[in-house]
């Protein structure tokens, strides 16, 4: 077995070190019942050859992004990245280290750390942030149980704003069910809708809004913040599409208290929905009550400046059941792509990149808008919106991919309802030829 | 020398350089290297993008015109930063790993060539399900190996990482309990020796935590366990190798008894690298029970993350299993994704989409690699290479228990009294030798905690160094060397960093020059 490298004659030698016969010896704990007497029920070891050649066939019969006219989004986006990033995160030093628990031979990881936590508190326009989460969706339900932890557990009522992505409310609820936090959910319709903001009351630790949200719509949160801070709760802000943050405005510059949203954009694939990386960013003072990992500078004995993981006492394997979350990990290698991919784009990539997105987001909604039985329902958005069809969206999308196109997600897949709705993104990886192929393709649907 | 919670000095105590400073600030291979924000500028970039399609705006004026201040680099000043970076890291490729419970084994590269078929890396988790149907199979493939491997009928693939999936099996059990209107079953019981999450996972679905302690052979105490059941308790979380790296001898019996006053089992599958192919946990009574891909089936650490954290569970948990799975039909898959018809009894999603397909991929690959014999063979292998440690350090260092040890071998420091050296100094100069150090401090319930996990990946060859330098670490604390151990590293990329520091003024980012100044003002 070309992984093993122990041959008999090492097992021999080394189990008469250990002073017992035969390695059932070793197994001598296990209750005589529980002792499996054959192989378990699957398949005898294989080359690697012929494990590459059945993987390749699984993979072939998949559609994949790259060989279609693409145009999927609602909280994962094909972007593209540059092949420096895949390269640098397959270094053996990164990929095979473990968690940097000791700095002196970690710092290569802790050093990126350091650059992602400040990366993305410069991206959200917050002040600090930790070393990421599992998705977004994710740290969006860390969010919430943070801020009635802010609140000392006084104020046990978390609003969700309408808009908010489904699964995102639906991982929330999850959390919140078995914390005694009770969750004011609004239902997903497109638009701007305030009705949230008359919900806060005196019992509120926070309330929570995605812009641009799940419809693409670009939210102005400054409302939200004022309202929430008049009654003493939290504005956490929620993005699934990082790069909007190169065309608007932060949600720190709109007053947000915790911002939290999903990472996969810059650096990480589609990898049919994971592993993605969870961004989540805070104000200052409330950096005692974050969740996660965090990486911090400090010095050596020679007083060179340095970097390790901090702030530990949060964190479960001090704290135990006090812990501020039972999170263990975090996305290591997701956030050292992000890392990368940030390096290499710059503000000024960024923005770029930004500008690009809006631009073939702007040129895709005027060529499909154009066609009968399609209605732009959005005022505003970046690099995503939502379509009213004449026809159910669900059904579209099918006839689409028969036709080689994967033309978005139906909202009816994240929620169950509005059956019409479709939401559709646009990317820098869309070309001209793209555009064109959809609109041919849905106006013969639609027709 | 200032000690956190573990009694873990946080501190250096000794700078005792013998280097002589270069120049440049680099030692030759290793290189000073600055944060971005110091090497890269706004208006730099390493990506070149196309025309773009001018037009009127739909930001609705919410444009940003704020600084974001974020630095880029050309491509080649990138790899220059990140290779320089990456020289500073150990891995697994480099030398012996031997963090024990983390199971730091080789992580084969076909699992990454894999991972990143455009079929599995390049497609959207909401894409139309019969676009992805190779995808699906593949999930529900690796449930197939999942459960016969563990001789459970039902796996939830969904959790992101092992704590994830303790958080969905003890979600599990708190879903049933509620079904049944057993809402006083609200008190879940922890040995003493487990590992933090367990209790923090507990917490987290609204139990209290009851602690039992352990025997002197490092087991759990039947007694102690017997004294605690009552109708009020919801199940027992249990890891199995334990933390000490043992075998429990009674867990069918413990099974048995929490089954005896309606509770549920939850067994912590950290360690079950230790069992597969050998012992199957649907054989010892269990309820639920998290896998780490991340070890067990080796996809890669990656520096901390990501995990995945797939989380079988019995028949009576099944139903409660969380949103989206994947069934078949005939021959094609489907998702189930809403909470009606199969997935009505759910307890709900604990992610936006289908859990960590990237590492489905890898550990899929590694299984079908290893094959049923291939698997039990690493299995065999990793205890093996565990005990010969155990048994070739037995007599400078001290074992916490007697006996044999199942995948990785526990010492206190015992062995290190009347010294003056520490776990933390004798780790801090194993890295000297080459070698990262063992878990320490951990498990909390013995003294010092050295505890080592070799894997199944170590040559005899490599295991010989590693144990002569073992031994000559041990003799020389012995013969008084104190002062050598604290200076501890010395070799490494850098000398011992002062945690106390970092947790006391966090500084969490870099800021610019300008705002320090501003904040001294």
């Amino acid at each position: 077995m070309r992984y093993l490298p122990l041959n008999e004659n090492d097992r021999r030698a080394m189990l008469d070190v250990v002073g017992v016969k035969s390695v059932d010896d070793l197994f001598l704990d296990v209750p005589e019942s529980a002792r499996l007497k054959d192989l378990v029920d699957v398949p005898r070891h294989q080359s690697e050859a012929a494990v590459e050649s059945y993987m390749a066939k699984l993979s072939g019969k998949n559609l994949s992004a790259g060989s279609a006219p693409f145009f999927c989004g609602a909280g994962a986006y094909k972007h593209h990245i540059p092949a420096t990033v895949d390269h640098l995160i397959q270094r053996s030093e990164f990929l095979t280290a473990y968690t940097p628990y000791q700095p002196e031979i970690s710092q290569g990881t802790l050093q990126a750390l350091f650059e992602f936590q400040t990366q993305v508190a410069m991206l959200t326009g917050m002040d600090v942030a930790n070393a990421s989460m599992y998705d977004g969706s994710t740290a969006c339900a860390e969010a919430v149980v943070m801020a009635t932890r802010v609140a000392r557990g006084k104020k046990m009522k978390a609003i969700l704003a309408s808009g908010l992505h489904p699964h995102y409310a639906a991982a929330t609820q999850t959390v919140a069910q078995y914390l005694g936090i009770e969750l004011t959910d609004n239902p997903s319709a497109p638009g701007q809708d305030h009705a949230a903001i008359d919900q806060i009351d005196d019992n509120t630790a926070c309330i929570v809004v995605q812009s641009p949200n799940v419809f693409g719509e670009i939210v102005d949160l400054e409302p939200y913040a004022e309202a929430a801070h008049a009654k003493g709760a939290l504005l956490i802000a929620v993005f699934t599409e990082p790069v909007a943050f190169g065309a608007i405005k932060s949600p720190g510059e709109q007053g947000a208290d915790i911002v939290v949203g999903e990472g996969q954009s810059i650096g990480v694939g589609l990898n049919f929905g994971g592993p993605y990386v969870g961004l989540f960013a805070c104000r200052q003072k409330l950096v005692r009550q974050m969740p996660g990992r965090v990486c911090g500078e400090t010095v050596d004995a020679n007083g060179e400046r340095g970097f390790v993981l901090t702030l530990s006492t949060r964190e479960q394997h001090i704290r135990r059941e006090k812990a501020t979350s039972n999170i263990c990990t975090n996305s290591g290698l997701c956030c050292l792509a992000f890392t990368i991919h940030m390096s290499l784009l710059g503000e000024a990539g960024l923005r770029q990149m930004a500008e690009t997105n809006h631009g073939r987001a702007c040129q895709l909604a005027d060529e499909l808008s154009a066609i009968d039985g399609v209605e732009l329902v959005n005022e505003t958005f970046f690099n995503e919106f939502t379509l009213r069809l004449s026809k159910p969206a669900e059904a579209v999308v099918e006839a689409l991919a028969d036709k080689g196109i994967l033309g978005g997600v139906p909202m009816s897949r994240l929620s169950g309802d509005n059956e019409d709705l479709l939401l559709v993104a646009a990317t820098e990886v869309v070309s001209d030829a793209d555009i064109a192929a959809y609109r041919q393709a849905l106006e013969a649907i639609l027709a | 020398m200032s000690m956190n919670n573990q009694g873990r000095p946080t501190a250096p105590s000794v700078a005792n350089s013998n280097e002589v400073a270069t120049v440049s600030g680099n030692k030759g291979l290793l290189q000073d290297e600055k944060l971005i924000f110091e090497i890269g500028t706004p208006r730099r970039s390493g990506v070149d993008f196309g025309e773009v399609p001018s037009g009127k705006s739909r930001l609705g004026g919410m444009e940003r015109t704020s600084e974001i201040g974020l630095p880029g680099l050309t491509e080649p000043q990138t790899m220059r930063h990140y290779v320089r970076l990456s020289q500073k890291n150990y891995a697994i490729d480099l030398g012996v790993y031997p963090l024990g419970s983390c199971t730091m084994k080789h992580n084969p590269r076909l699992n990454e060539k894999v991972a990143r078929m455009p079929g599995f890396a390049d497609v959207h988790p909401l894409q139309p399900q019969s676009s992805v149907q190779g995808a699906l199979e593949l999930i529900h493939e690796l449930a197939h190996w999942i459960c016969t491997l563990t001789g459970m009928p039902s796996v939830a693939m969904t959790p992101k990482a092992g704590a994830h999936g303790e958080w969905c099996g003890m979600a599990a059990i708190r879903a049933r309990l509620d079904a049944d209107g057993h809402t006083h079953k609200r008190r879940v019981l922890v040995p003493e020796s487990a590992h933090g999450t367990n209790p923090a996972t507990a917490a987290q679905c609204g139990f209290s935590i009851d602690e039992i302690p352990a025997t002197k052979d490092g087991r759990v105490d039947m007694d102690a366990l017997k004294a605690k059941l009552g109708d009020d308790v919801a199940g027992i979380m249990l890891t199995n190798p334990n933390t000490c790296g043992l075998f429990e001898r009674d867990i069918i019996e413990i099974a048995d008894l929490i089954h005896g006053v309606g509770g549920y089992f939850y067994c912590d599958g950290a360690n079950f690298n230790a069992l597969v192919g050998r012992v199957r946990p649907g054989d010892l009574g269990i309820d639920a029970m998290h896998l780490n891909l991340h070890k067990t089936f080796s996809t890669p650490h990656g520096g901390g993350g990501p995990g995945a954290g797939p989380t079988v569970l019995s028949d009576a948990l099944k139903d409660f299993a969380p949103l989206p799975f994947v069934t078949k039909d005939g021959d094609s898959y489907h998702f189930v994704e809403h909470k009606d018809g199969a997935g009505a009894a759910s307890f709900g999603r604990m992610c936006a989409f289908h859990g960590q397909m990237g590492m489905f991929t890898r550990a899929l690959t590694y299984m079908m690699s290893h094959g049923s014999d291939g698997l039990k063979q690493a299995t065999e292998d990793a205890v093996l290479n565990a005990n010969y440690v155990q048994a070739s350090l037995s007599d400078v260092m001290t074992p916490a228990f007697p006996g044999v040890c199942m995948h990785e071998a526990l010492f206190d420091d015992h062995f290190l009294d009347g010294t003056g050296v520490t776990t933390l100094d004798f780790a801090k100069a194993m890295i000297d030798e080459g070698y990262h150090p063992m878990t320490m401090y951990f498990p909390l319930v013995v003294h010092g905690a050295m505890l080592i996990e070799p894997t199944e990946s170590e040559s005899k060859q490599e295991l010989d160094r590693f144990i002569a330098s073992m031994r000559g670490l041990a003799e020389r604390a012995k013969a008084g060397d104190v002062e050598a151990f604290q200076a501890a590293p010395i070799y490494a990329p850098m000398r011992r960093l002062d945690e106390t520091q970092a947790a006391r003024k966090p500084i969490l980012r870099w800021t610019p020059p300008s705002a320090h100044l501003e904040a001294a003002e």
